[in-house]
Formats: structure tokens, C-alpha cells, sequence
């Protein structure tokens, strides 16, 4: 059980981050904890202890040992998502420094009300 | 029914999207034409897709690459499906048309279109998807283009609005990833159907729960409910008016609304019966967005912004609709998606319109664009009207089946509610109409010129459609509304349609 409120932990410290931090690029790195600790958690919910891979090499082999491939399948993709995020988000953080010439939150804000 | 025409709904604006760039380099008003040749295709293949359910079937399934449910991927076309879609192609279409001229003020005309149909991909994919991964890598599809299309103009206003918008809409995106993982180490499977079926063997434990909440959080900074909505009322205002219109009318409605309440109804089974709480909560969440909402929208001073924050209280009506729970109350939530999606999305293009012509949205420096505009104003009137539930328009049955859905459940504080925020909505949307149309005693008109003939036509598109679904409510509750509350009150019996049994 551990590995997994290990996983927890380290969302809640990439959250902490997003909501605390003032500089942008702080944010940034926060917001990839939290979705890096998502991926690690999705990975694990496929783990097994003394695991084989999927592949069928003879026949009459045990299957009962067979790693459940879907959960790394999807944390690919969830990974290439999370490479697109962080691209945008990064291209946005340049745009607002060249406008604002600042990183710090609490200077850019024009909206309210 | 065949069901080969389902994955088009994705197949065709993903080329699209390849597409544009590529003619656009050789001629750069090509991308006006294929974009607008898109919606137009898809706007009449949801019409089709519609049509194809009256027959008598009640969903039509396509399984990709023929694989069985529990292995691969299914997509499904029921009712509730058929319903969104309509709604997403059909203000879709008109957004596209309305942005030929609207774009004239931008450079990057094709970098627009392709991620308007990237847009297009991930909510049409999350309408017709039966599984639980896809409905997330969907979800970010659509979500990430609109980060990119909210910060388009790439000034201070914009940066800053799409910076808060990503950052809140990712951590949205998150929590619905967490809830997928945590799904899948309980079901082991991921098809919508399946799932719902080995949940079913489950009882309500505390996981069970967690899921649900994990699930419910994601899809409420998605549709922006108060508390969630603190993006909603920078990003929509400060995305280009088409994208707006499409924010506004679809967006927080498909990934949102539809999603979760396909989540919650069909895969979980949740209903008023066997989980008060929940619907109790959605009622709470719905007040709250609907009171605040609407307060919030008197103060505004920007058009676009008290456009958005009455986005938010359109929400809280949908919301009371579903947590009412019963038949009633359902088909007044699910009308008020086409009502609501077709009356913003109408506004939010008169916004653009008195935008693209004064180049400004500050309601203290416009006055009588009604005799300049004519089109405009009377649209953006007749629009409102429609909104705040006068009839004969679409958006007065709405309010009106809530209300009824309220009075069945004996709720009649609610139906009070309901009723008497209407008139708040009515008066917040008059205020535009005094200020910005109407000429006003202390001020001289504000020069302008009527909007483009294709703005208008898109405009005048989508209040025609308003004034259809009003007056002939009848055929649309009994052929698509009806049957879209009933694919949500059968709960679980959704699995049995989608596995053929």
C-alpha cells in the first residue's frame, strides 16, 4: 500500500505548489508533479510482484504471473497528453514574460470582477 | 440501423484539422472553405444521425476494428448522444461562418480553424465514445486547443485569462485521469458498459465513493459550477466571439454536463432512488451557481463577461434539472442544453458583432447601435428573451419542465427559485439591450456599421432555430428529448443496450 499513498503525497505536493507559488514557472513544474504522480499511480495499478511480460513463448507456460499491459498502454498516451500541456503552458509562460516582463502572478492580473 | 456513420464525427474534423494548414499554404482563404464545408457536412450528419434514431432503434453501435466490447473500443449513438452532437455541429456551424469576417482583425486565419476543428474532434468524440479512457484523451483534445484558442489574441488580457483557464482546467483533466486509474484497479476494464456492469457486483464502499467524487470534481471545474468557476468568467470573454459561442453553448455542456451525468447515470447507476445524497448535492451545487451566477452578472460592466457569468447560472439550471432526478426534471435539463446552447451561442456572436464593429465591449461607451445595427440588436434582444424563459421560446420550456419536475417531487422552493431567477436573468440581459442597443437620453449614438452579411446570416441562423425549437417544442420532447431522459433513467439497462443483449 505504501508506493500508492506515496503516489497521493506527491500530488498533493505538485497541487501545493500550483496553489501557493507565485512564480509561473513554479506552477508549471507543480502542475507536471501532480501529473507525473498520476502516471506513476496508473503504472503501479498494473504492477505485480515477480511479473512476467504478456508474451506467450510456450506453450503450457503459466499465465497466472502475466503483467497487466493496459495500464502502461494508457499511461503512454497519458504521457504524450502531459507532453502537450506542459509545451502550451511553457510557449503561454514565454508570451506572458515577453508582455508582462514579470513571472509573478500577482503582478499579472488585469481581470476581475 | 447502420452504424457506420458514427466515427465520422471525428474522423472528419481530425483531417480537417491536418488539412487546413496544408491547402492554406497555398492559398490562404482555402481554410475559410473547407472549415465552413466541415461544419456544414457535420452539421447535416448530426441532422442524419437524429433522424436515423427515430426509426425505432435505440442505439446503434460501432465497434472499432470489430473488437469485442471488453477488448476494444466501442462508440454508441443513442438519444442523449444524438442530442449533444446536434447541439455541438449546429452552433459549430454557425460559429465558422460567423468567424470569416469576425477573423478579419487577426492574423493566423488557418492556425484558428484547425484548432476550432480540433475543438469540434474532442467534443464530438466525447459524445459518441463508450469507453472511459477515450472520453478522457477526448476531453483533452478539446481541452487544450481551446487553452490555445483562448490565449489567440495574445495580448495581456488574453495571455493571462488562458494562463488561469489551463492551469485550472488541467488540474480538472487530473482529477478525472486519478478517477480512471482508480476505476480501472477496481473493474479492470475501461469499455463504459462493461464497467458499468462489473460496478453493479460492487457494493457502495468508501472507494466507490472516492471514485465518484474524484469524477465529480473533474467534470465541475469543467462545466465551471460554482465553486469551480473562477476561469469561466476570464476565459470566455477573452477567447475570439466564435470560440466564445462554441465555449459558452457546448463546451461546458459536453464535457461537463454530458459527461458526467453519463458517468454518473449510466456507468455508476446512480438515481434519485438509490443515491438521494448525490442529487441532494447537485441540487446545493445548482442553487449556488444559479444565485451567484446571476448576481455576479448584474455588476458586470464588459458584455462578454456578463454573458459568462450567466453562462454559469444557465449551468445551475441544468444542474437542478438532473438532481431533481425525475422525468421532468431531466428533459427540462437536457432542453435547456439545446436552448441554452443556441440563445448563447446567439449572444455571444451578437458580442462579437458589436465588437467587430465599435472595438469595443465596455457597456459605458456604447449606446444606440439599435438604429446602426439593427440586425444585431434585435437579435440580441429576441436571443435574451429567449434565455430568460418568455415564450414561446425554446428557453421558456425549459425553465418550464424544471419547474414542473420540481413541483412532481414536491420541491416547491425550488420551482420558486427557479421562477423567480428568471426574471433576474431576464433583467441582466435587458441591461445589455438598454445600454449597449437602446439609445440612451445622455449620450450620442455610437458610430457603427451593421455587421457583414455572413455574420448576420449566422446570427439570424441561430435565432430562427431558437424561435423552431420553441414553437415546435412538442415533436423534439417527444422524438429526441424524451428518449435522451430516458437513456439517463434506465441507469444501468444502458450496458445491456451497448453489449447486444
Amino acid at each position: 500500500m505504501i508506493p500508492y499513498f506515496a503516489c497521493i503525497l506527491l500530488v498533493l505536493i505538485g497541487l501545493y505548489a500550483v496553489v501557493t507559488k507565485r512564480n509561473i514557472v513554479r506552477i508549471i513544474i507543480g502542475f507536471s508533479l501532480v501529473e507525473y504522480a498520476i502516471n506513476l499511480f496508473f503504472a503501479l495499478v498494473g504492477f505485480k510482484r515477480e511479473g512476467i511480460p504478456p508474451i506467450i513463448t510456450e506453450l503450457g507456460q503459466s499465465r497466472s504471473n502475466f503483467v497487466d499491459p493496459l495500464p502502461q498502454a494508457l499511461v503512454l498516451t497519458a504521457i504524450v497528453i502531459g507532453l502537450a500541456t506542459t509545451a502550451l503552458m511553457l510557449a503561454l509562460a514565454m508570451r506572458i514574460y515577453e508582455k508582462y516582463r514579470t513571472f509573478d502572478i500577482t503582478e499579472i492580473r488585469r481581470l476581475r470582477g | 440501423m447502420d452504424a457506420r456513420f458514427v466515427p465520422l464525427f471525428v474522423i472528419i474534423p481530425l483531417a480537417s484539422a491536418f488539412l487546413i494548414p496544408l491547402f492554406a499554404k497555398l492559398w490562404q482563404r482555402s481554410a475559410d472553405l473547407i472549415a465552413n464545408a466541415v461544419g456544414a457536412v457535420l452539421a447535416g450528419l448530426s441532422v442524419y444521425g437524429a433522424l436515423s434514431l427515430f426509426t425505432g432503434s435505440q442505439v446503434l453501435v460501432y465497434r472499432l476494428g470489430g473488437w469485442h466490447p471488453s477488448l476494444g473500443i466501442t462508440l454508441a449513438y443513442d438519444h442523449l448522444t444524438a442530442l449533444v452532437v446536434l447541439a455541438v455541429n449546429i452552433v459549430g456551424l454557425c460559429a465558422l461562418l460567423f468567424a470569416v469576417r469576425y477573423l478579419d482583425h487577426y492574423t493566423g486565419r488557418w492556425k484558428f480553424y484547425a484548432l476550432f476543428m480540433l475543438i469540434l474532434v474532442g467534443l464530438n468524440g466525447v459524445s459518441v465514445t463508450g469507453d472511459m479512457f477515450n472520453l478522457f484523451v477526448f476531453t483533452e483534445i478539446a481541452a487544450v486547443s481551446s487553452y490555445a484558442l483562448v490565449a489567440f489574441g495574445t495580448d495581456f488580457d488574453e495571455l493571462e485569462a488562458g494562463f488561469k483557464y489551463m492551469v485550472i482546467g488541467e488540474i480538472g483533466g487530473a482529477a478525472i485521469l486519478l478517477a480512471i486509474a482508480l476505476l480501472y484497479a477496481k473493474a479492470s476494464t475501461l469499455n463504459m458498459a462493461v464497467v458499468s456492469q462489473v460496478m453493479a457486483g460492487f457494493g457502495r464502499t468508501p472507494l466507490f465513493w472516492l471514485i465518484v467524487a474524484m469524477f465529480l470534481v473533474g467534470f465541475a471545474i469543467k462545466m465551471a459550477m460554482v465553486p469551480f468557476h473562477a476561469w469561466l468568467p476570464d476565459a470566455h470573454p477573452s477567447a475570439p466571439a466564435p470560440v466564445s459561442a462554441l465555449l459558452s453553448g457546448v463546451f461546458i455542456k459536453v464535457l461537463g454536463v454530458y459527461a458526467m451525468s453519463r458517468v454518473m447515470f449510466n456507468v455508476f447507476g446512480l438515481s434519485r432512488a438509490n443515491a438521494a445524497g448525490f442529487f441532494n448535492l447537485l441540487i446545493g451545487f445548482g442553487v449556488l451557481s444559479i444565485v451567484a451566477g446571476g448576481l455576479l452578472a448584474y455588476a458586470q460592466k464588459d458584455y462578454k463577461r456578463l454573458l459568462a457569468y450567466s453562462s454559469i447560472s444557465q449551468i445551475g439550471y441544468i444542474l437542478i434539472g438532473l438532481g431533481i432526478g425525475n422525468y421532468w426534471g431531466i428533459v427540462g435539463a437536457l432542453f435547456h442544453i439545446l436552448a441554452h446552447a443556441l440563445g448563447k451561442g446567439l449572444l455571444f456572436l451578437t458580442a462579437g458583432s458589436v465588437e467587430h464593429a465599435t472595438g469595443t465591449r465596455d457597456l459605458d461607451r456604447l449606446s444606440g447601435l439599435e438604429k446602426r445595427m439593427p440586425a444585431t440588436a434585435w437579435s440580441y434582444l429576441l436571443g435574451s428573451l429567449s434565455l430568460a424563459g418568455v415564450p414561446p421560446f425554446a428557453g421558456f420550456f425549459s425553465k418550464f419542465f424544471i419547474i414542473v419536475g420540481a413541483l412532481s417531487a414536491d420541491m416547491y422552493w425550488l420551482a420558486i427559485l427557479a421562477a423567480l431567477f428568471s426574471t433576474v436573468t431576464l433583467g441582466y440581459l435587458v441591461k445589455v439591450a438598454n445600454r449597449a442597443f437602446f439609445a440612451r437620453r445622455d449620450r450620442e449614438p455610437t458610430a457603427a456599421r451593421e455587421a457583414p452579411a455572413v455574420m448576420v446570416v449566422a446570427m439570424l441562423g441561430l435565432l430562427v432555430l431558437t424561435i423552431v425549437l420553441g414553437v415546435g417544442f412538442k415533436p423534439v420532447v417527444d422524438r429526441l428529448v424524451g428518449p435522451a431522459a430516458n437513456v439517463l433513467l434506465q441507469g444501468l439497462g444502458y450496458a445491456q443496450g451497448i453489449l447486444g443483449m
